[in-house]
């Protein structure tokens, strides 16, 4: 039986992360530094899953390739990592082109679509 | 509450969660844009020490591939590119949402661990076998349970690229 460290430290660690994330989504108003901002909660997401996966709460004996249940955290990553990079790409992309519009990118003044 | 033993993990975890911490906390509160992303670099790189530690090295290796040498290149790409230095350009107001911000955050924080952790908290034991982290196993699930979502992630990638250049071209 061998102990880590606590799994809670991990999930604290990681809410800490999001929360920190979510704050930074509501009181910036730089639309590259909400995209980090969505970068941070993605990736404490992240380490939560492979938290829960080391940790394997319902796993249940081993298999020869290693039982599949206990993948699904790490899968989880390799999927969130692939969004991540095509959302970066296009939503960098969508900025350059409202900045090369309007030569200002502040997400308060952007309001072209309100009714 | 039950008392803490001390393992390597822990030793190894506790100086690599402060500095994700706070450079954490560095991304949002600094007012230079590019200090926040090599704040978020930081915190990348402490992630994948951190994945390291929970002995899926193949992921952290990724992490530090993807995110820091594909995603923040691009980061800093772009904002060297638009070229924001003047800070008054994007100087942050000192208004309500910044108080309404950080309450909304605390009560996030709060609500989400006074319902997950409580069930969870002399949780220390390791299950999973220590193989669970290897190339090996994670191909062979990539390749055999998950290649439908493999498949619909690389048309995911195709789309973003098609994308990004069809935002970037000025003429089509």
């Amino acid at each position: 039986m061998i102990t880590g460290a606590p799994l809670i430290l991990y999930l604290a660690l990681g809410l800490f992360m999001f929360t920190t994330g979510v704050v930074g989504v509501i009181i910036r108003r730089n639309p590259i530094v909400v995209f980090m901002c969505i970068e941070l909660m993605l990736n404490s997401v992240n380490l939560t899953f492979l938290a829960f996966a080391r940790y394997g709460l319902w796993y249940q004996g081993t298999t020869d390739h290693g039982d599949i249940s206990i993948m699904n955290g790490p899968m989880m990553i390799i999927f969130v990592m692939a969004v991540a990079a095509a959302e970066v790409a296009v939503g960098l992309g969508i900025i350059m082109t409202i900045f090369r519009l309007r030569q200002d990118i502040d997400v308060d003044d952007m309001n072209l679509l309100k009714g | 509450m039950p008392s803490i033993t001390i393992t390597p993990d822990l030793i190894v975890f506790v100086p690599l969660a402060l500095v994700a911490a706070l450079s954490a906390i560095g991304v949002v509160a600094l007012k230079n844009a590019v200090r926040s992303a090599l704040c978020l670099v930081l915190n990348f790189f402490t992630l994948s020490a951190l994945y390291f530690n929970l002995r899926a090295e193949i992921i952290g290796i990724t992490q530090v591939v993807v995110y820091t040498g594909a995603i923040m290149v691009l980061f800093l790409f772009v904002i060297m590119l638009l070229n924001l230095g003047a800070p008054q350009l994007l100087a942050e107001k000192k208004d309500l949402k910044i108080g309404a911000g950080l309450a909304g955050g605390v009560i996030l924080f709060g609500v989400i661990a006074g319902t997950i952790f409580p069930p969870l908290v002399s949780v220390n034991v390791i299950h999973a076998p220590t193989k669970y982290g290897e190339p090996a196993t994670l191909g062979h699930t990539l390749f055999t349970q998950f290649v439908w979502p493999f498949e619909v992630a690389s048309i995911l990638l195709l789309v973003g690229i098609v994308g990004s250049i069809l935002l970037a071209k000025r003429k089509i």
